[in-house]
């Protein structure tokens, strides 16, 4: 990190001079370098995952990654062959970008990665580095702007996942009455992504935000409160919902791969 | 040597404060650099009344400036918590003028100014429909209309509010509606002087203001006809106080060095709920709404002992047991309120007598209890703030344990003679509203009274001062230059004083003390006469003020001016209450217990004939204003 | 219980300073500005401070306790270490005056700028009807003290002082969040909001939400909410046929 250049910022002219960019003397870097490793760590297994293009389908369980399988290359049953193969390159890439584009820019990731990655600021009352900022204002953060699409795109990739989910209550011969540790999962995972959409600022808002008088919409409301309970907690949801999809992921991979077996309920 | 006209200060102006932009030399100035203005009518406060005011001038078409000590928007109205007393009958459609004219009179004990009561009570629920028209958003009834609370001493639920930051939603809608329209605002600029011009017999005409930066230190004269008084209280010359540092009676005392006379200075209003621990927060104001939202008082045996106190004039409409007092908050009509909500005065004395009776709580208050009587989700909706305040400056969970409350010196009742209409003092172009003026109250002042008082008499007064100035039309007083050279010189002397000087902090700590100990709730003639003699003493220290550093923000310098204020404001009180030989509101006599009713005809008066701070304050009787047969009728 | 608090107090003007020393008696239950008070009294009786209330009312008092944007009427020093030193310096966002008081004149530059409520006539009987649910969330945001510490705080000014003349900061996206969402105003204030106010410079890092003594949800519930109004009137193509096509703006959506 360099120091701000004496002259702008807290350094400014007029403003009470005092050298150190920050007097805070607690820990205040703990936060952002923990987020910041925790996002560099799951976001690169991701990235792996969706590389690596095998061990991703062991029947009932399909890892999140890369459901829907709309390419001819899927593995074998997992997938739905719309589009012809486009092999070697992994059938993850098409769906992963909507998940990726959500929270590229979801409120809650935005405000830690311009935290830890960018130290714009770092931490509260601790001086950034850097000599302008513009913030969201113009290209290319301005395409933040477009997070509502996202989404709405990835409601339907919840209901795939969901219906995942469901199908993995059938065994490896397809038949129904089947559950194991996949199973669940796979629901868990289903019901973090759900959450994590449902506590999302533009969900809040297109459900009732937007709205100027409540009292004329009795059920938009009350939708509008559910979605303000659940986005108190968007932050803790969003990480749970990430660390989960890449534990999903795993499961699924230890499981197809053979290195585990999955643990059979009944 | 002297400038001619107002210099234009608008170019190198501080774009907050106006201020002038070149930085203000220590200790010489030179006669013709004063910043100068010129208005119609300057506004000297910026809480509700002097807002309101520079609204209605403006509206009436006069150029208008507001002056104040703080910020804009860091009055004291802003720490106003409970509600504004107004009759609009959302919840009790029985409610009118005629009850809250009778509510106001009966809670001042028939002192009052009856004409202003009753503009009062008539004009202030446009008062508040106006805030909202500005954007002011209160809390709601269920059908959508303005939301009304109960308090101490109004027959029906009648204080609009917000939860409990009503002032600061007051303070807030004014604040941005003068700034929408554009009056100019001088923060951080505190009038130490107003101008006259001789006017044939009679105390003369205003002619204008004295002030200084306290940014700066430099000196601004404010040319205009008419100035309306708008400073707020005095309770910083009290130990104990629910009020701020500002609250030094600048205008009561400007007033009198004006010659304008004061009226019922003898009623100081000691709120029965203040916080009492720890001692850092002594004195800070615990709501009223707590007993309004169903709080009770308990002495340290656990008796809700206010049952004891129930007067005589309050029998008839006050509960006697604690059945009904707990049958009042859900079916009103039926049962009589519960005797917590007697107006401030009975409620003070009562907590007074149980902590003198050795029934005290630990730290020398009584247990205010909403804990064990609401659930904490109702608290913490109606009780936000005081949530809060209890939960961070003392450690304590109102929602779980009691507080413990003290009486707090809240308020004055006193203040400047003005004509009710008009809000003019006996000086021509001086105007009073809001806490600084005095009559609207009588001797003691119901809880919201005062934010209604504020909108309804600083539209009044902000209204006569602009059509008074609009009358004289070139016929301006114009501003003796030697009165300027005298203002300036009186505000520099401390820095005169080299060695041996008096420190201001002390001196005014030591008169904290003595009014206090020897003019608070319960007054004997003796210590009265103790008190007068110590005022004297300290009087004669001030002469010899001395402050440390420059003009520049210099917090020591403002004291040493605002202290011969306190001063003058002090002796009218102890003066007044040595005189009243009886006990009354907010003044209580251990000497004359009860209320004697040819006291009950006469209002004290004082001037300063001397017109400084060093010279003795003179004392009047004169007989209040006869009410009308028509509204005597209500108090049958 | 009182004991002997040692303190660095900034001291000095526009032209400069630094943190001088000193040592305060204090006694149990005090807040920061009881110790600075003291200091005024007995050492150094022209030290300048701003305060009123002393009860977190007013927003007088703001100032940075250990780099920290604080009240200082709020802050206890039971919070604190009695062996710790205190540094108390003046907000380092705004122009220093003298000692802790700065020139905030930035704030109420851009108190003028933001266009005033504007409603429509009351109801025949003279008076207005809202809904509590309805106020409600402008309600919170007219908690606000104005004590400028989420202003402080905001790095878009704070380390950028050239973005001041394009920047209202978070104090004034809650007024205008306040009149976005109050029930009878009139005016359409989103595109000023996003263009002069400067709306899209704000990251959302949430400082602003974390030094509010009010706990005003700055960022989650007036930010956030604004900039997806924003969106609705500037970005979002679909709204913005919907509202040509059915000539209805979302923001009428009553
Ligand atoms: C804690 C508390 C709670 C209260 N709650 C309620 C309530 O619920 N309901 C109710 O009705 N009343 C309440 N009151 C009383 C009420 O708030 C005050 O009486 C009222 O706000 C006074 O308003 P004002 O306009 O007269 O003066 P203030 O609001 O005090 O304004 C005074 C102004 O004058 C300025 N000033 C003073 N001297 C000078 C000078 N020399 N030069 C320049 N400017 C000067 C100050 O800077 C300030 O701007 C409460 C009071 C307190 C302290
Ligand atoms: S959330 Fe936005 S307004 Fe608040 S501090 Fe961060 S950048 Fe500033
Ligand atoms: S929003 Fe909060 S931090 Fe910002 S000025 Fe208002 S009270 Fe202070
Ligand atoms: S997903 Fe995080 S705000 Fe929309
Ligand atoms: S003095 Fe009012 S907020 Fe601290």
């Amino acid at each position: 990190m360099t120091q701000t250049e004496a002259g702008t910022g807290v350094r400014s002219r007029g403003r009470a001079s005092i050298e150190e960019r920050t007097l805070r003397r607690d820990r205040w870097w703990q936060t952002p370098l923990a987020y910041g490793l925790t996002l560099a760590v799951v976001g690169l297994y991701l990235l792996y995952a969706v590389l690596v293009n095998r061990n991703y389908y062991w029947e009932p369980y399909i890892s999140p990654m890369y459901s829907p399988c709309l390419t001819a290359n899927c593995v074998a049953n997992s997938g739905w062959g719309w589009f012809p193969s486009i092999s070697p390159v992994t059938p993850a890439l098409i769906i992963i970008v909507f998940p990726a584009g959500l929270r590229a820019t979801c409120y809650y990731y935005r405000k830690a990665y311009y935290r830890s990655f960018f130290l714009s600021p770092p931490a509260c009352a601790v001086a950034e580095p850097h000599k302008t900022y513009k913030g969201e204002s113009r290209f290319p953060m301005v395409v933040q702007n477009v997070h509502r699409y996202f989404f709405y795109i990835t409601l339907v990739f919840n209901a795939i996942l969901t219906y995942d989910a469901v199908i993995a209550f059938r065994d490896h011969q397809g038949n129904w009455g089947h559950m194991g540790l996949g199973t669940l999962v796979l629901l868990v995972n289903a019901v973090l992504l759900w959450l994590y959409n449902l506590s999302c600022h533009s969900c809040r808002h297109v459900v009732g935000g937007r709205l100027r008088h409540f009292s004329k919409h009795p059920v938009r409301y009350w939708l509008w409160s559910q979605a303000t309970r659940l986005n108190a907690r968007h932050a803790q949801i969003a990480w749970a919902s990430l660390v989960f999809v890449a534990l999903t992921d795993l499961y699924v991979r230890l499981v197809a791969s053979g290195t585990i077996s999955d643990v059979r309920f009944f | 040597m002297v400038s001619t006209g107002p210099t234009n200060g608008s170019d190198e102006r501080h774009p907050m404060t106006g201020n002038r932009m070149d930085s203000g030399d220590a200790a010489a100035h030179s006669w013709g650099e004063f910043e100068r203005h010129r208005y119609d009518v300057v506004v000297i406060g910026a809480g509700g009344a002097g807002l309101r005011a520079a609204v209605a001038a403006h509206d009436a078409g006069a150029r208008v400036a507001v002056v104040c000590k703080s910020l804009l928007g860091k009055a004291h109205t802003v720490m106003a918590e409970g509600g504004i007393a107004a009759s609009m009958g959302n919840l009790y459609p029985d409610d009118n003028w005629r009850v809250h004219f009778r509510d106001t009179m009966r809670g001042g004990k028939m002192l009052n100014n009856w004409r202003m009561a009753q503009l009062h009570a008539q004009e202030a629920p446009e008062r508040v429909l106006e805030l909202e028209d500005w954007g002011a958003l209160f809390d709601r009834t269920p059908d959508g209309l303005i939301s009304q609370r109960d308090f101490g001493g109004h027959r029906y639920a009648r204080l609009a509010h917000v939860g409990d930051r009503t002032g600061l939603e007051m303070i807030r809608t004014l604040q941005q509606h003068v700034v929408s329209l554009g009056i100019d605002v001088f923060m951080e600029c505190t009038v130490t002087d107003i101008f006259k011009a001789p006017a044939g017999r009679g105390p003369g005409r205003v002619s204008g203001a004295f002030a200084y930066w306290r940014e700066t230190g430099r000196f601004v004269v404010f040319e205009a006809p008419a100035v309306v008084l708008a400073t707020g209280g005095i309770g910083k010359s009290y130990q104990v106080t629910s009020n701020s540092w500002e609250y030094t009676g600048d205008g009561h005392a400007l007033a009198m060095r004006t010659g304008a006379s004061l009226i019922n200075m003898e009623f100081v209003q000691f709120h029965p709920t203040g916080m009492v621990w720890p001692p850092s927060v002594r004195g800070l104001l615990v709501t009223e709404s707590v007993r309004g939202d169903g709080g009770a008082l308990r002495n340290s045996e656990g008796q809700r002992f206010m049952f004891d106190y129930i007067p005589e004039y309050f029998k008839e409409e006050t509960a006697d047991s604690v059945e009904e007092a707990e049958g009042w908050y859900a079916d009103k009509k039926n049962n009589r309120r519960p005797p917590e909500l007697l107006p401030r005065d009975e409620v003070a004395r009562a907590i007074n007598s149980e902590i003198k009776a050795g029934r005290g709580s630990p730290h020398g208050g009584v247990y205010l209890d909403i804990a064990s009587r609401r659930d904490a989700e109702f608290i913490k909706r109606r009780l936000p703030s005081m949530y809060h305040q209890f939960k961070e400056l003392a450690d304590v969970d109102i929602t779980k344990e009691p507080m413990e409350v003290g009486p707090t010196c809240h308020y004055v009742m006193g203040g400047v003679e003005v004509d009710a209409d008009t809000e003019e003092s006996i000086v021509t172009g001086l105007y009073a509203a809001g806490e600084v003026a005095g009559g609207m109250h009588g001797s003691n002042r119901l809880g919201g009274n005062s934010l209604s008082d504020l909108l309804v008499f600083g539209r009044r007064a902000g209204h006569h001062a602009a059509y008074y100035t609009h009358r004289l039309r070139d016929d301006r007083p114009a501003i003796a230059e030697d009165d300027v050279r005298n203002a300036a010189d009186r505000a520099l002397a401390p820095f005169e004083i080299q060695d041996g000087g008096e420190n201001p902090y002390t001196i005014q700590k030591d008169l904290q003390d003595v009014m206090q100990r020897l003019v608070g709730i319960i007054r004997t003639a003796d210590e009265l006469s103790e008190a007068l003699v110590e005022i004297e003493r300290l009087k004669e220290r001030a002469k010899h003020l001395a402050v440390e550093g420059n003009r520049q923000y210099n917090p020591g310098w403002h004291l040493a001016i605002d202290l011969t204020n306190q001063l003058i404001v002090s002796e009218c009180i102890a003066k007044a209450a040595l005189e009243r030989k009886e006990s009354r509101g907010g003044h209580t006599r251990d000497d004359y217990p009860g209320p004697d009713d040819s006291w009950g005809q006469v209002n004290l008066v004082l001037t300063l004939p001397g017109g400084d701070f060093a010279s003795p304050v003179e004392l009047r009787h004169q007989p209040l204003p006869v009410m009308p047969g028509e509204l005597e009728e209500l108090f049958d | 219980m009182g004991y002997d608090l040692s303190m660095r107090v900034w001291r000095g003007d526009a032209g400069g300073g630094a943190l001088g020393d000193y040592t305060v008696a204090v006694e149990e239950g005090e807040v920061v500005l009881d110790a600075i008070h003291r200091l005024q009294a007995t050492q150094a009786g022209d030290l300048a401070v701003r305060w009123n209330c002393k009860a977190g009312k007013c927003g007088s008092c703001s100032a940075e306790v250990n780099g920290r944007p604080r009240l200082m009427c709020m802050t206890r020093l039971s919070d604190f270490d009695p062996a710790e030193t205190i540094t108390v310096t003046p907000v380092r966002t705004f122009p220093v005056i003298r000692d802790l008081v700065t020139d905030v004149s930035y704030n109420y530059e851009k108190a003028r700028q933001v266009p005033a409520v504007q409603l429509p006539p009351r109801d025949p009987d003279g008076k207005r009807r809202m809904m509590q649910q309805d106020v409600q969330r402008g309600q919170e945001f007219r908690k606000c003290i104005e004590c400028f510490l989420c202003q402080d705080v905001c790095h878009v000014i704070r380390d950028h002082e050239d973005n001041k003349p394009k920047y209202a900061g978070p104090r004034f996206f809650i007024r205008y969040a306040e009149l976005d969402m109050h029930p009878l105003d009139t005016t359409d204030r989103r595109k000023l909001a996003q263009d002069a106010a400067g709306l899209g410079m704000c990251n959302i890092t949430k400082c602003c939400t974390e030094v509010c003594p009010e706990g005003i949800k700055i960022t989650d519930n007036a930010i956030i909410p604004m900039k997806e109004r924003v969106v609705d009137r500037k970005y979002d193509p679909v709204t913005w046929l919907g509202s040509k096509i059915r000539r209805r703006d979302p923001r009428d959506e009553v």
